[in-house]
Protein backbone atom coordinates (compact mmCIF):
# COMPACT_ATOMS: atom_id res chain seq x y z
CA UNK A 1 0.00 0.00 0.00
CA UNK A 2 1.23 3.42 -0.73
CA UNK A 3 1.19 6.12 1.87
CA UNK A 4 -2.01 8.10 2.46
CA UNK A 5 -2.90 11.19 1.05
CA UNK A 6 -3.69 12.55 4.10
CA UNK A 7 -6.84 14.53 2.93
CA UNK A 8 -10.22 14.42 3.86
CA UNK A 9 -13.60 14.04 2.00
CA UNK A 10 -16.23 17.23 1.97
CA UNK A 11 -18.95 17.12 4.35
CA UNK A 12 -21.30 15.67 1.99
CA UNK A 13 -24.86 18.37 1.62
CA UNK A 14 -28.31 17.79 2.28
CA UNK A 15 -31.54 19.53 1.10
CA UNK A 16 -31.70 22.88 3.24
CA UNK A 17 -35.52 21.47 3.46
CA UNK A 18 -38.84 23.31 3.42
CA UNK A 19 -37.88 25.41 6.87
CA UNK A 20 -34.71 26.71 5.71
CA UNK A 21 -35.86 30.41 6.79
CA UNK A 22 -35.61 29.93 10.33
CA UNK A 23 -32.17 29.58 9.87
CA UNK A 24 -31.31 31.81 6.86
CA UNK A 25 -34.13 34.63 7.08
CA UNK A 26 -35.68 34.26 10.69
CA UNK A 27 -37.11 38.27 10.16
CA UNK A 28 -38.86 36.77 6.79
CA UNK A 29 -40.85 34.45 8.68
CA UNK A 30 -41.55 36.35 12.14
CA UNK A 31 -39.31 35.07 14.12
CA UNK A 32 -38.41 37.84 16.41
CA UNK A 33 -34.40 37.94 17.31
CA UNK A 34 -31.44 40.38 18.48
CA UNK A 35 -30.99 41.44 14.53
CA UNK A 36 -32.79 44.41 12.93
CA UNK A 37 -33.05 42.38 9.43
CA UNK A 38 -31.98 39.56 7.53
CA UNK A 39 -28.74 38.79 6.28
CA UNK A 40 -28.39 39.62 2.46
CA UNK A 41 -31.34 42.09 2.37
CA UNK A 42 -29.72 44.95 1.72
CA UNK A 43 -26.56 45.11 -0.95
CA UNK A 44 -26.34 48.75 -1.51
CA UNK A 45 -26.02 51.90 0.23
CA UNK A 46 -26.60 55.52 -0.82
CA UNK A 47 -22.75 55.65 -1.25
CA UNK A 48 -22.49 52.68 -3.41
CA UNK A 49 -20.77 53.73 -7.16
CA UNK A 50 -23.03 51.96 -10.03
CA UNK A 51 -25.79 51.66 -11.91
CA UNK A 52 -28.94 50.98 -9.88
CA UNK A 53 -30.91 48.26 -10.97
CA UNK A 54 -33.31 45.50 -9.86
CA UNK A 55 -33.07 41.59 -10.33
CA UNK A 56 -36.23 39.28 -10.34
CA UNK A 57 -37.30 36.24 -11.36
CA UNK A 58 -38.71 32.87 -10.42
CA UNK A 59 -37.13 29.34 -10.20
CA UNK A 60 -39.53 27.04 -11.89
CA UNK A 61 -40.09 23.21 -11.25
CA UNK A 62 -40.60 20.04 -14.21
CA UNK A 63 -44.34 20.84 -13.76
CA UNK A 64 -44.10 24.47 -14.75
CA UNK A 65 -44.79 25.75 -10.81
CA UNK A 66 -42.72 28.14 -9.57
CA UNK A 67 -40.82 27.29 -6.12
CA UNK A 68 -42.40 29.41 -3.27
CA UNK A 69 -40.08 28.01 -0.74
CA UNK A 70 -36.74 28.36 -2.37
CA UNK A 71 -33.91 30.75 -1.21
CA UNK A 72 -31.75 32.24 -3.88
CA UNK A 73 -28.29 33.78 -2.99
CA UNK A 74 -26.11 36.21 -5.53
CA UNK A 75 -22.32 37.26 -5.49
CA UNK A 76 -20.90 40.07 -8.19
CA UNK A 77 -18.56 42.45 -8.63
CA UNK A 78 -18.87 45.67 -8.07
CA UNK A 79 -19.09 48.42 -10.35
CA UNK A 80 -15.00 48.06 -11.24
CA UNK A 81 -15.41 44.53 -11.45
CA UNK A 82 -13.72 43.97 -8.45
CA UNK A 83 -15.11 41.42 -5.65
CA UNK A 84 -15.53 42.65 -2.28
CA UNK A 85 -13.69 39.83 -0.65
CA UNK A 86 -10.03 39.22 0.64
CA UNK A 87 -9.55 36.61 -1.86
CA UNK A 88 -9.73 39.54 -3.89
CA UNK A 89 -5.92 40.36 -4.78
CA UNK A 90 -6.44 43.25 -8.03
CA UNK A 91 -7.43 46.02 -5.52
CA UNK A 92 -9.68 47.18 -3.17
CA UNK A 93 -13.64 46.65 -3.85
CA UNK A 94 -16.43 49.39 -3.38
CA UNK A 95 -16.42 49.83 0.89
CA UNK A 96 -19.88 50.45 0.26
CA UNK A 97 -21.34 47.44 -1.62
CA UNK A 98 -21.63 43.94 -0.08
CA UNK A 99 -21.49 42.01 -3.41
CA UNK A 100 -23.36 39.35 -1.91
CA UNK A 101 -27.43 39.00 -1.29
CA UNK A 102 -29.69 36.57 -0.05
CA UNK A 103 -33.60 36.93 -0.81
CA UNK A 104 -36.43 34.08 -0.10
CA UNK A 105 -39.10 33.57 -3.12
CA UNK A 106 -42.28 35.08 -2.37
CA UNK A 107 -44.48 32.44 -0.45
CA UNK A 108 -47.32 33.61 -3.08
CA UNK A 109 -45.74 34.33 -6.10
CA UNK A 110 -42.52 32.46 -5.94
CA UNK A 111 -40.35 35.49 -7.51
CA UNK A 112 -37.13 36.45 -6.08
CA UNK A 113 -36.02 40.30 -5.78
CA UNK A 114 -32.67 41.56 -5.47
CA UNK A 115 -31.82 45.78 -5.09
CA UNK A 116 -28.03 45.82 -6.93
CA UNK A 117 -25.91 47.77 -8.89
CA UNK A 118 -24.79 46.20 -12.79
CA UNK A 119 -21.13 44.17 -11.97
CA UNK A 120 -18.10 45.12 -13.86
CA UNK A 121 -16.44 42.84 -15.86
CA UNK A 122 -13.50 40.85 -14.22
CA UNK A 123 -10.71 38.44 -15.95
CA UNK A 124 -10.91 34.68 -16.99
CA UNK A 125 -7.74 32.85 -16.08
CA UNK A 126 -6.57 33.23 -18.89
CA UNK A 127 -6.48 36.92 -19.11
CA UNK A 128 -9.77 37.71 -21.32
CA UNK A 129 -12.48 39.63 -19.62
CA UNK A 130 -15.53 37.62 -18.92
CA UNK A 131 -19.26 39.74 -19.74
CA UNK A 132 -20.91 41.21 -16.86
CA UNK A 133 -22.31 38.35 -14.59
CA UNK A 134 -23.91 37.80 -11.56
CA UNK A 135 -23.50 34.24 -9.70
CA UNK A 136 -26.44 32.60 -8.10
CA UNK A 137 -26.56 29.64 -5.59
CA UNK A 138 -30.47 28.31 -5.47
CA UNK A 139 -31.36 25.96 -2.67
CA UNK A 140 -34.61 24.36 -1.76
CA UNK A 141 -36.68 21.41 -0.32
CA UNK A 142 -36.11 18.56 -3.04
CA UNK A 143 -32.62 20.21 -4.34
CA UNK A 144 -30.27 17.79 -2.77
CA UNK A 145 -26.78 20.18 -3.32
CA UNK A 146 -27.17 23.66 -4.17
CA UNK A 147 -27.46 24.72 -7.85
CA UNK A 148 -24.59 27.00 -9.01
CA UNK A 149 -25.59 29.39 -12.32
CA UNK A 150 -25.04 32.76 -13.34
CA UNK A 151 -27.07 35.64 -14.70
CA UNK A 152 -25.89 37.51 -17.76
CA UNK A 153 -27.19 41.12 -18.89
CA UNK A 154 -29.57 41.11 -22.15
CA UNK A 155 -28.38 44.38 -22.82
CA UNK A 156 -24.51 43.29 -23.42
CA UNK A 157 -24.98 41.38 -26.23
CA UNK A 158 -21.03 42.34 -27.30
CA UNK A 159 -19.76 41.34 -24.38
CA UNK A 160 -21.34 38.05 -24.31
CA UNK A 161 -21.09 36.93 -27.25
CA UNK A 162 -17.12 37.10 -26.54
CA UNK A 163 -17.85 35.47 -23.10
CA UNK A 164 -15.30 32.49 -22.36
CA UNK A 165 -18.11 30.78 -20.19
CA UNK A 166 -21.02 31.36 -22.47
CA UNK A 167 -19.00 30.80 -25.67
CA UNK A 168 -18.34 27.02 -24.64
CA UNK A 169 -21.77 25.84 -23.77
CA UNK A 170 -23.37 23.05 -26.27
CA UNK A 171 -25.43 23.59 -27.63
CA UNK A 172 -25.32 27.27 -27.88
CA UNK A 173 -29.24 27.48 -27.85
CA UNK A 174 -29.13 27.22 -24.45
CA UNK A 175 -26.91 30.50 -23.47
CA UNK A 176 -30.26 32.39 -23.52
CA UNK A 177 -31.31 30.72 -20.16
CA UNK A 178 -28.62 32.25 -18.35
CA UNK A 179 -29.89 35.88 -20.30
CA UNK A 180 -31.93 38.45 -18.20
CA UNK A 181 -34.14 40.68 -20.10
CA UNK A 182 -34.39 44.27 -19.33
CA UNK A 183 -37.27 46.53 -19.09
CA UNK A 184 -36.24 49.70 -18.06
CA UNK A 185 -33.90 49.18 -14.64
CA UNK A 186 -35.26 45.69 -13.95
CA UNK A 187 -33.80 42.50 -15.30
CA UNK A 188 -35.93 39.52 -15.00
CA UNK A 189 -34.99 35.95 -15.50
CA UNK A 190 -36.45 32.85 -14.78
CA UNK A 191 -34.79 29.60 -13.82
CA UNK A 192 -36.21 26.15 -15.62
CA UNK A 193 -35.08 23.43 -13.47
CA UNK A 194 -36.14 21.05 -16.23
CA UNK A 195 -38.14 20.83 -19.40
CA UNK A 196 -36.86 22.05 -22.61
CA UNK A 197 -36.22 25.60 -21.36
CA UNK A 198 -33.95 23.95 -18.58
CA UNK A 199 -31.36 26.57 -17.29
CA UNK A 200 -27.17 25.86 -18.08
CA UNK A 201 -26.36 25.03 -14.27
CA UNK A 202 -22.80 24.99 -13.38
CA UNK A 203 -20.12 22.39 -11.88
CA UNK A 204 -17.92 24.71 -10.08
CA UNK B 1 10.67 28.44 0.67
CA UNK B 2 9.31 24.72 0.35
CA UNK B 3 6.12 24.48 2.71
CA UNK B 4 6.49 21.08 5.32
CA UNK B 5 3.66 19.62 3.14
CA UNK B 6 1.69 20.25 0.28
CA UNK B 7 -1.14 20.46 3.16
CA UNK B 8 0.79 23.88 4.29
CA UNK B 9 1.49 25.51 0.83
CA UNK B 10 -0.82 28.96 0.55
CA UNK B 11 -4.33 28.84 -0.20
CA UNK B 12 -4.57 31.20 -3.22
CA UNK B 13 -5.36 29.00 -6.53
CA UNK B 14 -8.82 27.32 -7.32
CA UNK B 15 -10.84 24.85 -5.35
CA UNK B 16 -10.12 20.93 -6.12
CA UNK B 17 -12.75 19.80 -8.34
CA UNK B 18 -16.24 19.03 -6.34
CA UNK B 19 -16.84 15.24 -5.92
CA UNK B 20 -20.47 14.80 -6.79
CA UNK B 21 -20.11 10.81 -6.20
CA UNK B 22 -20.05 11.77 -2.71
CA UNK B 23 -22.84 13.91 -2.31
CA UNK B 24 -26.64 12.68 -3.36
CA UNK B 25 -27.58 13.15 -6.62
CA UNK B 26 -30.60 15.57 -7.90
CA UNK B 27 -32.99 13.20 -8.41
CA UNK B 28 -33.30 10.64 -5.25
CA UNK B 29 -36.95 9.59 -6.11
CA UNK B 30 -37.34 8.03 -2.48
CA UNK B 31 -37.50 11.68 -1.69
CA UNK B 32 -40.42 12.54 -3.87
CA UNK B 33 -39.72 16.41 -4.08
CA UNK B 34 -36.54 15.90 -6.26
CA UNK B 35 -38.62 14.17 -8.91
CA UNK B 36 -39.40 17.68 -10.28
CA UNK B 37 -36.81 19.97 -9.08
CA UNK B 38 -33.83 17.88 -9.80
CA UNK B 39 -31.75 19.28 -13.36
CA UNK B 40 -31.38 16.45 -16.01
CA UNK B 41 -29.38 17.70 -18.19
CA UNK B 42 -25.26 17.24 -17.49
CA UNK B 43 -23.82 19.94 -15.05
CA UNK B 44 -21.22 22.69 -17.41
CA UNK B 45 -17.99 22.45 -16.13
CA UNK B 46 -15.38 25.22 -16.38
CA UNK B 47 -12.24 26.09 -14.13
CA UNK B 48 -12.67 28.38 -11.75
CA UNK B 49 -12.39 31.87 -11.88
CA UNK B 50 -12.38 34.91 -9.74
CA UNK B 51 -15.96 34.50 -9.47
CA UNK B 52 -15.98 31.15 -7.67
CA UNK B 53 -12.42 32.14 -5.73
CA UNK B 54 -13.73 35.24 -3.91
CA UNK B 55 -16.81 34.85 -1.24
CA UNK B 56 -18.33 37.22 0.98
CA UNK B 57 -17.09 37.58 4.85
CA UNK B 58 -18.53 38.40 7.81
CA UNK B 59 -17.16 40.11 10.73
CA UNK B 60 -18.00 39.60 14.39
CA UNK B 61 -19.95 42.58 14.61
CA UNK B 62 -23.14 40.97 12.83
CA UNK B 63 -23.02 38.43 15.95
CA UNK B 64 -25.34 38.99 19.10
CA UNK B 65 -24.19 37.13 22.63
CA UNK B 66 -26.86 34.93 22.31
CA UNK B 67 -26.50 33.83 18.78
CA UNK B 68 -24.82 31.06 19.58
CA UNK B 69 -27.00 29.98 22.57
CA UNK B 70 -30.90 28.88 20.91
CA UNK B 71 -31.62 27.64 25.08
CA UNK B 72 -31.78 31.31 25.85
CA UNK B 73 -31.92 33.61 22.60
CA UNK B 74 -35.93 33.27 22.08
CA UNK B 75 -36.72 32.29 26.10
CA UNK B 76 -38.38 34.87 28.20
CA UNK B 77 -36.68 36.43 31.32
CA UNK B 78 -36.56 33.94 33.53
CA UNK B 79 -36.92 30.58 31.57
CA UNK B 80 -35.60 28.65 29.19
CA UNK B 81 -35.98 26.19 26.58
CA UNK B 82 -37.57 22.88 27.01
CA UNK B 83 -35.31 19.27 25.81
CA UNK B 84 -32.43 17.88 26.71
CA UNK B 85 -30.10 20.19 26.72
CA UNK B 86 -26.27 20.04 24.33
CA UNK B 87 -23.62 21.72 23.21
CA UNK B 88 -22.81 20.64 19.53
CA UNK B 89 -19.05 21.62 18.94
CA UNK B 90 -16.12 20.87 16.18
CA UNK B 91 -14.15 22.49 13.87
CA UNK B 92 -14.29 23.75 9.88
CA UNK B 93 -11.25 22.14 7.92
CA UNK B 94 -10.95 21.56 4.16
CA UNK B 95 -9.73 18.97 2.56
CA UNK B 96 -6.22 19.49 3.46
CA UNK B 97 -7.02 19.29 6.72
CA UNK B 98 -6.46 22.75 7.18
CA UNK B 99 -8.78 25.16 9.91
CA UNK B 100 -11.00 27.40 8.25
CA UNK B 101 -10.98 30.24 10.60
CA UNK B 102 -13.68 33.41 10.22
CA UNK B 103 -16.53 31.79 8.73
CA UNK B 104 -20.11 32.43 9.00
CA UNK B 105 -21.78 29.02 10.32
CA UNK B 106 -26.01 29.21 10.54
CA UNK B 107 -28.04 26.66 12.59
CA UNK B 108 -31.75 25.75 13.01
CA UNK B 109 -33.30 23.15 14.07
CA UNK B 110 -37.38 21.57 15.24
CA UNK B 111 -37.70 21.87 18.89
CA UNK B 112 -37.16 18.80 21.66
CA UNK B 113 -41.05 17.81 20.27
CA UNK B 114 -39.82 17.96 16.73
CA UNK B 115 -41.99 20.92 15.37
CA UNK B 116 -40.56 24.00 13.53
CA UNK B 117 -41.76 26.99 14.30
CA UNK B 118 -42.63 27.97 10.95
CA UNK B 119 -46.45 28.65 9.38
CA UNK B 120 -45.66 25.67 6.81
CA UNK B 121 -45.00 22.92 9.84
CA UNK B 122 -48.37 21.07 10.50
CA UNK B 123 -47.29 18.64 12.97
CA UNK B 124 -49.55 18.09 15.93
CA UNK B 125 -46.69 18.33 18.56
CA UNK B 126 -46.60 21.43 20.62
CA UNK B 127 -44.17 25.01 19.82
CA UNK B 128 -42.24 25.88 22.46
CA UNK B 129 -42.57 29.35 23.70
CA UNK B 130 -39.49 29.45 24.48
CA UNK B 131 -37.27 28.40 21.46
CA UNK B 132 -36.98 30.00 18.09
CA UNK B 133 -34.65 27.16 16.52
CA UNK B 134 -31.67 29.26 14.91
CA UNK B 135 -28.53 30.89 15.85
CA UNK B 136 -25.34 31.36 13.85
CA UNK B 137 -21.50 31.91 14.48
CA UNK B 138 -18.25 32.41 13.23
CA UNK B 139 -15.37 30.01 13.17
CA UNK B 140 -12.19 31.02 15.76
CA UNK B 141 -8.72 31.22 14.67
CA UNK B 142 -8.02 27.28 14.37
CA UNK B 143 -11.63 26.60 13.16
CA UNK B 144 -13.54 25.95 15.94
CA UNK B 145 -17.33 26.25 16.57
CA UNK B 146 -19.52 26.23 19.57
CA UNK B 147 -23.54 26.44 20.21
CA UNK B 148 -25.76 25.50 23.09
CA UNK B 149 -29.09 24.30 21.97
CA UNK B 150 -31.25 21.47 23.09
CA UNK B 151 -31.01 18.11 21.22
CA UNK B 152 -34.71 18.12 18.67
CA UNK B 153 -36.94 16.04 17.98
CA UNK B 154 -37.54 13.29 15.29
CA UNK B 155 -41.12 14.11 13.26
CA UNK B 156 -42.94 12.56 10.03
CA UNK B 157 -43.16 14.25 7.17
CA UNK B 158 -45.39 14.09 4.16
CA UNK B 159 -43.24 11.61 1.79
CA UNK B 160 -44.35 7.94 2.24
CA UNK B 161 -47.13 6.85 4.51
CA UNK B 162 -45.03 7.06 7.43
CA UNK B 163 -41.81 8.34 6.55
CA UNK B 164 -39.88 9.96 10.09
CA UNK B 165 -36.71 12.43 9.67
CA UNK B 166 -34.40 11.20 12.47
CA UNK B 167 -33.31 13.77 14.58
CA UNK B 168 -31.50 16.63 13.31
CA UNK B 169 -29.68 20.16 12.87
CA UNK B 170 -29.51 22.06 9.76
CA UNK B 171 -25.90 24.21 8.68
CA UNK B 172 -25.17 26.57 6.42
CA UNK B 173 -21.59 26.95 6.37
CA UNK B 174 -19.87 29.67 3.94
CA UNK B 175 -16.07 29.67 2.96
CA UNK B 176 -13.58 31.69 1.41
CA UNK B 177 -14.99 31.73 -1.86
CA UNK B 178 -18.59 30.97 -3.22
CA UNK B 179 -17.55 28.00 -4.41
CA UNK B 180 -17.49 26.39 -1.12
CA UNK B 181 -20.55 27.63 -0.15
CA UNK B 182 -22.50 24.28 1.74
CA UNK B 183 -25.51 23.24 3.41
CA UNK B 184 -26.08 20.05 5.27
CA UNK B 185 -27.71 18.70 7.90
CA UNK B 186 -26.16 16.89 10.90
CA UNK B 187 -27.45 13.74 12.62
CA UNK B 188 -27.13 12.15 16.59
CA UNK B 189 -24.96 9.04 17.57
CA UNK B 190 -26.92 5.94 17.63
CA UNK B 191 -30.73 7.33 15.81
CA UNK B 192 -32.17 4.23 14.30
CA UNK B 193 -34.49 6.43 12.25
CA UNK B 194 -31.03 7.77 10.04
CA UNK B 195 -30.93 4.69 8.41
CA UNK B 196 -34.66 4.65 6.99
CA UNK B 197 -34.54 8.63 6.23
CA UNK B 198 -35.10 8.92 2.47
CA UNK B 199 -33.24 11.84 2.60
CA UNK B 200 -29.89 10.13 4.07
CA UNK B 201 -30.90 6.95 1.81
CA UNK B 202 -29.73 9.91 -1.40
CA UNK B 203 -26.06 9.61 -0.06
CA UNK B 204 -24.33 6.99 -2.07
CA UNK B 205 -21.62 6.20 -0.09
CA UNK B 206 -21.98 4.44 3.67
CA UNK B 207 -18.90 6.75 4.60
CA UNK B 208 -20.92 10.17 3.86
CA UNK B 209 -23.44 9.07 5.63
CA UNK B 210 -21.01 8.19 8.51
CA UNK B 211 -19.45 11.74 8.09
CA UNK B 212 -22.90 13.54 9.07
CA UNK B 213 -23.16 11.71 12.51
CA UNK B 214 -22.57 13.69 15.32
CA UNK B 215 -20.77 11.18 18.10
CA UNK B 216 -21.54 12.05 21.89
CA UNK B 217 -18.59 13.53 22.93
CA UNK B 218 -18.22 13.11 27.09
CA UNK B 219 -15.00 15.44 27.22
CA UNK B 220 -17.11 18.44 26.15
CA UNK B 221 -20.18 17.83 28.62
CA UNK B 222 -20.87 20.33 31.19
CA UNK B 223 -21.07 18.14 33.68
CA UNK B 224 -25.14 17.82 35.99
CA UNK B 225 -26.18 21.01 32.59
CA UNK B 226 -25.62 19.61 28.86
CA UNK B 227 -24.21 16.71 26.73
CA UNK B 228 -22.12 17.53 24.41
CA UNK B 229 -21.77 15.79 20.35
CA UNK B 230 -18.91 16.88 17.99
CA UNK B 231 -19.19 18.23 14.45
CA UNK B 232 -16.15 18.92 12.37
CA UNK B 233 -17.24 20.29 9.01
CA UNK B 234 -15.10 19.91 5.90
CA UNK B 235 -15.12 22.35 2.91
CA UNK B 236 -13.50 22.07 -0.71
CA UNK B 237 -9.60 23.02 -0.38
CA UNK B 238 -8.13 24.96 -2.84
CA UNK B 239 -5.17 24.85 -4.83
CA UNK B 240 -1.39 26.42 -4.25
CA UNK B 241 -0.63 28.51 -7.43
CA UNK B 242 2.90 27.02 -7.22
CA UNK B 243 3.31 25.28 -10.36
CA UNK B 244 0.09 27.35 -12.08
CA UNK B 245 1.75 30.85 -12.60
CA UNK B 246 3.65 32.59 -9.99
CA UNK B 247 6.40 31.30 -7.67
CA UNK B 248 7.01 34.30 -5.48
CA UNK B 249 5.18 33.75 -2.52
CA UNK B 250 5.02 30.27 -2.27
Amino acid sequence: MPQPLDTLKETPSQTAGPYLHIGLMPTFVGIRGPHAGDLGSRMVGDKTKGERITIEGRVIDGGGEPLRDCLVEVWQADAAGLYPSPSETRGAADPNFTGWGRAAADPQSGVFRFETIKPGRCPFPDGRLQAPHVSLWIVARGINLGLNTRLYFGDEAEANAADPILSRIEPQSRVGTLIARRNGNTFSLDIHLQGPDETVFFDI
Amino acid sequence: MAAASSNDAPETGAFFPRDRSWHPPAFTPRYKTTVLRSPQRPLISFSNTLSEMTGPVFGQNILHELDNDLIMNFAKPGESAQGPRIVVHGRVLDERRRPVPGVLIEFWQANAAGRYRHKKDGYLAPLDPNFGGCGRTISAADGSYSFRTIKPGPYPWPNGVNDWRPAHIHFSIFGSGFAQRLITQMYFEGDPLIKLDPMVGGLPDPRAVEQLIAPLDMARTIPMDATAYKFDIVLRGRRSTLFENRLEGN
